[in-house]
């Protein structure tokens, strides 16, 4: 009964891996910055999750402390990559050629303008 | 004995994970990118540090991993308000 326990804990741990070379190898050829910061944030946090999950499996003793770190990443790992993609976009980082939408753009310059003339 | 091999397996694929990252810090054309690089890179030496955890079968290794999460996150969030307005 505790090798089945075993066994599903190391297949979790090593598709939690897999999801963080698919972060990395993400990181490496997507085209622009934004799109880079998308899958690496959503990937390595997914990655982060298998991998609690398989060692809870193998481990059932953890589970406090695993939760407690599992909350901590769920909840600050976006927060962070939102942080980072802001300060990105207001010190003008490049988009890619093949971005159509940039909704943000019109947001902000709307907001310079009505400060502009309030001053 | 049976899930040593699965965990020796996962900490390979990570370490292969972590070359990958690093060849985008090392060329990022922006700051940003080293930045969301560094990042990357210090949540899977989370997973490593919890990967070894189970290897060794310490559980003090949890808290480790908890306060690396704390500092990586802590400094993304430093180094990008610095980038945006200054210090």
């Amino acid at each position: 009964m505790g090798n089945i326990f075993e066994l599903i804990g190391g297949v979790f741990l090593v598709f939690g891996s897999i999801s963080l070379l698919i972060a990395a190898i993400g990181l490496y050829r997507m085209p622009d910055f934004y799109n880079r910061i998308q899958i690496g944030t959503k990937a390595s946090t997914f990655g982060v999750l298998l991998t609690i999950i398989g060692i809870a499996f193998l481990f059932p003793g953890w589970i406090p402390k695993l939760l407690a770190m599992l909350l901590f990443v769920l909840f600050t790992n976006p927060i962070s990559s939102h942080v980072i993609a802001r300060a990105a976009y207001f010190t003008k980082v490049p988009l890619s050629d093949k971005t159509k939408v940039d909704k943000l753009q019109e947001v902000s310059e709307g907001h310079l303008k009505k400060v502009k003339t309030k001053e | 004995m049976d899930s040593s091999i699965l965990i020796y397996t996962a900490v390979a694929i990570s370490l292969v994970s972590v070359l990958v990252a690093l060849i985008r810090f090392v060329k990022g054309p922006e700051k940003v990118d080293r930045i969301v690089a560094i990042d990357v890179i210090s949540i899977i030496g989370i997973t490593m540090i919890l990967l070894l955890a189970t290897l060794f079968k310490r559980e003090i290794y949890i808290d480790v991993a908890i306060v690396y999460a704390i500092l990586g996150f802590i400094g993304a969030i430093v180094i990008s308000r610095f980038l945006k307005r200054g210090l």
